[in-house]
Parts: structure tokens; sequence; C-alpha cells
């Protein structure tokens, strides 16, 4: 519709208080962070412009390094079994086969509470006489009872099985919608043409879900980049940092040892990690012939 | 504007069976065994929660000796939980009528009226959704301090409100231009002002989706940890989520008092996403795919 001038206050207000605070609020704050990247500043003294000096520090830092490791295996292995096990149940579940629903609610069910209790969740499943373990011992499986969170080789695994546990089922609701709106006449056409479940899986449902896909993986990256809670919450990115990610790492030097530069750096690298797929989900979220 | 004005009408759609009676029996077995194993974890912290911890620390996880009881519960809602998921609603509820309502004025205007760049500032609104929180909390942190309302509830409130903003926005803006461009200009003919259009007319339309979007959102902010745990300190004032954290401090490795407060503070969610599932699942969906 056009904009009657009388109008024209009304409307500046509607969209420009909103605007502006999303402005003042967000772009600002952000904006401001880059630019304390490019300083030393411990937040109360003065602060010293260093151009891109930490960011070279960052390279030379082995605990930047494993943060950084960490969120590879954390994308790979998370994104992957989140993924396609969210597909997958999809995929099953969409067929209607009986109690569906009722498998749909278990799935979904770690969705409602937050990480943090996740977390918790899982803290206690892992601990040393928590239930894995008490399920190891009564099954006769004592020589796997182990310290889960206190072993440097095995506790970031167990971190991302509590994520995969709880991102499943928002997948699975993501596909589950993506899949009803797959066309079913050219499913029927298939079927008639005599191809099998696989070819029309191969063929026709997945070419559908294509653009779903696209975006989930893109979501799946940038949840993997800036993973928090959870890892806070079960074991502050230790033992010995072997769980450190570059958000807990960026709160560690932030408000543990108060280098705000060199945080705000971190936080620049998380926000470059995901810029692609940002992008990539604001293309498709907003198509290109909306004026 | 010629856009499709009202919503496609799709012929119930059958769902053609892909499979054989084998497999899906099949299926049926192994979706079972999953889907028990999916609750496992949480069955396994609502019986800790119901248990002593001496009865833990004496008889190992997997025995009733000790009893069940609710002592747990009384003992941590007393013990910081109450006074906890009061800063949480204290927080959530402001947060979430503050963004239903600028973000529907937002996207009221962007997607009925001839805005120039109404695209960009839809992009950019977006865009600051997708943002890493990470790279908010120390301006958060310093603007707080500044202002003089670090460590209280309004500081975490519009941390929410900005951060959420773009997302919000964005789904009312979809959803209003979905709405049939009729009822806008049959109340434009009337003489209605934008203000009584986006009251009398839009805000009465937009109740169902702005319902599933609140749903969501309630989840999100009342979930949320990163942004109170940079911008709250004293006790007094933290959320559930911080609290729960700080509670881990104060009952150490007592498993059964934790997975009490852990279930209390999933109360909320629980209950909404119970009673509101279908608006749980849509708010989930929409904007997500496409």
């Amino acid at each position: 519709m056009r904009l009657f001038r009388g109008d024209r206050f009304a409307a500046i207000a509607l969209l420009g208080i909103p605007l502006l605070f999303e402005v003042v609020w967000v772009m600002w704050p952000a904006i401001q962070s880059i630019g304390i990247s490019t300083l030393r500043w411990n937040g109360t003294s003065d602060a010293t412009f260093i151009g891109g000096e930490n960011f070279t520090n960052l390279l030379s830092d082995p605990l930047f390094m494993t943060a950084l490791g960490n969120n590879a295996k954390w994308l790979l292995v998370f994104g992957v079994l989140s993924v396609l096990g969210g597909l997958a149940l999809a995929l099953v579940l969409h067929e209607q086969i009986k109690g569906w629903k009722i498998y749909r609610s278990a799935f979904f069910t770690p969705i409602a509470v937050s990480f943090v209790v996740t977390g918790f969740i899982w803290k206690w499943m892992f601990a040393p006489s928590g239930v894995v373990n008490s399920g190891l011992g009564a099954m006769g499986l004592e020589k796997f009872v182990t310290n889960w969170l206190g072993d440097e080789d095995l506790v970031l695994w167990a971190v991302i099985v509590a994520a995969v546990w709880r991102q499943v089922g928002y997948v699975m609701i993501l596909f589950l919608a993506a899949l009803k709106s797959v066309d079913v006449s050219t499913i029927e056409a298939a079927t008639v043409d005599g191809a099998n479940y696989w070819q029309r899986l191969r063929n026709v449902v997945l070419p559908a879900l294509a653009p779903s896909v696209a975006t989930v993986v893109a979501v799946t990256v940038i949840d993997s980049m800036r993973t928090f809670d959870i890892v806070w919450s079960m074991t502050q990115g230790g033992p010995f940092n072997s769980t450190q990610v570059l958000s807990t790492l960026m709160w560690r030097e932030a408000f543990g040892n108060y280098n705000l530069g060199y945080a705000s750096a971190i936080a620049v690298v998380i926000l470059l990690l995901t810029l692609v797929f940002v992008i990539l989900y604001l293309l498709r979220a907003i198509p290109k012939e909306i004026k | 504007m010629t856009r499709k004005t009202v919503l496609p009408n799709r012929p119930r759609k059958r769902n053609v069976p892909l499979t054989t009676k084998l497999v899906r029996a099949l299926l049926v077995v192994v979706m079972s065994i999953m889907s028990v194993a999916w609750l496992l974890p949480v069955a396994a912290t609502v019986l800790t929660s119901l248990r002593s911890f001496d009865s833990i620390l004496t008889d190992g996880f997997l025995s009733l000796a000790g009893g069940l009881s609710f002592d747990n519960f009384v003992k941590v809602w007393n013990g910081g939980a109450y006074t906890y998921m009061l800063n949480s609603f204290a927080i959530t509820i402001p947060a979430l009528i503050a963004l239903l309502i600028l973000a529907s004025m937002a996207g009221f205007v962007l997607s009925r009226f001839e805005i120039p760049f109404a695209r960009g500032i839809m992009l950019v609104m977006l865009a600051g959704n997708l943002l890493p929180q990470q790279i908010l909390l120390i301006p958060y942190n310093k603007m707080a301090e500044s202002l003089g309302i670090f460590d209280t509830h309004f500081a975490v409130i519009i941390a929410h409100v900005g951060f959420q903003m773009g997302f919000f926005t964005f789904i009312t803006y979809n959803f209003i231009r979905q709405l049939p461009i009729e009822i806008f200009e049959a109340a434009r003919i009337d003489g209605c002002s934008l203000w009584r259009i986006y009251f009398n007319v839009l805000l009465p339309v937009l109740r169902p989706p702005l319902a599933a979007l609140g749903t969501l959102g309630f989840a999100w902010i009342y979930n949320d940890l990163l942004f109170a745990l940079a911008l709250i300190r004293s006790t007094e004032n933290m959320p559930v989520t911080v609290g729960l954290l700080s509670l881990q401090g104060q009952f150490v490795s007592d498993y059964t008092a934790l997975s009490a407060s852990a279930l209390i503070s999933a109360v909320p969610t629980i209950i909404l996403f119970i009673v509101l599932q279908r608006q749980f699942v849509s708010g989930l969906t929409v904007g997500s795919v496409k």
C-alpha cells in the first residue's frame, strides 16, 4: 500500500522504534566488539590500540588451537549425527507407523528443557557413580566403567552425546514439516513407474527436501561454532581444557582473565566462521522477489 | 504488491505408504526401543530426585532401598529455586511482551507499505539475530555498567529484546504478507489511521501466530544462560539457568537435590510444551524451513 501523507509519522514511529532499538542495542555493540578486538584492554585502565596483534597472537596460542579443533570435531560429529539422525527419524515417522506420535513426542521431549538442564542430566548420567556406570555394572560390564567426564580423551564425546540427544528431535521436527510439503503426486507417479523405496527416496523425496537440508545444515553449523551452554554446564571447558571450545575460551578470557581485546578477537573469529552460513541462511530466508 | 491474497488451501494429501508391512513392523520395534532410550535420562533424573542422597551413596543408583520422597524438592525450593524461578519470569514475560509488540509494529510497516530499503532493513534485522551472542557480551557488560543497570533484570530484558527482535520481526513480517491485503485497504477506505489499523485490524488477526511465536520465544528466553551470566552477578537476581549452576556449587555432588532443582526449573517449559505442543512445533518450523 502507498503511504498517505498523514500516515508518515505513524509509519516512521511504528518502524522506527524497533529499528532504532535494533541498531543501538545490537548493531552498535557488535561494531564495538570488532573495535575492542584491536585493543589491549582489561576493562578498567586505559586501552592500547594494537591493530591485528590479538589475531596474530591467537594463531600462536595452543589453547585457541585446541578450542578450534574441538569446534571442528563438534561440527563434524554433532552435525552429522544430528542432521542424519533427525532426517532418518523424520523419514521413518513420516510413514506414520503405529504409534508414531508417541515416538515423535519422545524424541522431541529434550527440546522442552534448557541446555543447562540437559547438561546437568548428562553430567549425572556420566558421573563416576552415575547412571551409565551403574548400568554397566549391573550388566556385568565393569571393565567399561570409567570417569567419563574426567577422562580427557572421552569427555568431549560425552558432551557431544548430550548435545545430540537434544538436537535430533529438533532436526526431526524441521524435516517432518518439510516432508509434509513434498508433492505426493510425484511420489505416486514414481511408484506407478515401479520405483522402489530407495529409488523414490533418492530421486524424488531427497531432492524435494534439498532446500530444507540446506537450511538445517546452515543452522547446525552456526550452532556448532557458538555452542556454549551445554559445555559450560557440563565441564566449563575442563578437565585441563580438553573440552574448551571457542565460546568457552572467549568467556574465560573476557570474564576470567579480563583480556577484553583478546576475548573480542575470539568473538570476531566465531562471527567470521559462521558468516558464510549466516549469509546462506539469509538469502534463503528472504527471497529476492520481496522488495 | 500482487502477492497471493489468500492462504493456499491445499487439498488434504494422502500419505503414500512407501514401505512393506514387515519393514513397518520392524520399524515399530526399533522406534519403541529408541523412544525408551531417549526418555531414559529424564526418567533417571526423576528417580534420582525422589531418593535421598545417603541412600544413593550407600545403596548406589540402582536401588530403591532408601524409599522415595519429595524432600529434595522442598529442600531446593527453599534453598533458592523459588527465587530463581521468580526472577526467570520477571525477565521472560516483559521481554516477550515487548518483543511481540515491537516486532509486530515493524513487521506491519515493512510488509504492507512502500518503504524504501524494506528488504535491506529486514536483512539487517534478521542478521542481528544470527550474530553470535559472544560478540555482544563485552559491550553489553560495559554498557550496562555505564548505564547503572548492571546486575538488574532490566539489562537482561533489553539484551533479549534486542537480540531476538530480528527473528520476531521476520516471522510477523512473513505472516502479515500472507494476509489478504483487502482487510487493510478496506480499513483504509473507511478512513482508519495507521494506528487504528495496527491495533484494531492487525493485532486481532495476528493472535494465533503471535501465540506460536510467543510460545517458542518464552522457551528461548527462559532457557537462556549467556546473557544472564554476563549481566547478573548477585544470587538474588539470578534467573533459574544461572541459578542451577550456582546450586551446583551449593549442593556440590548431591545429585538428588540437583536433580530436583533441574526438574523444577524445567516445569514451566515442559507445561508449555505439553499444553501448547502444536504452537510449539509450528513456532519451531515457522521461519526455520521455508
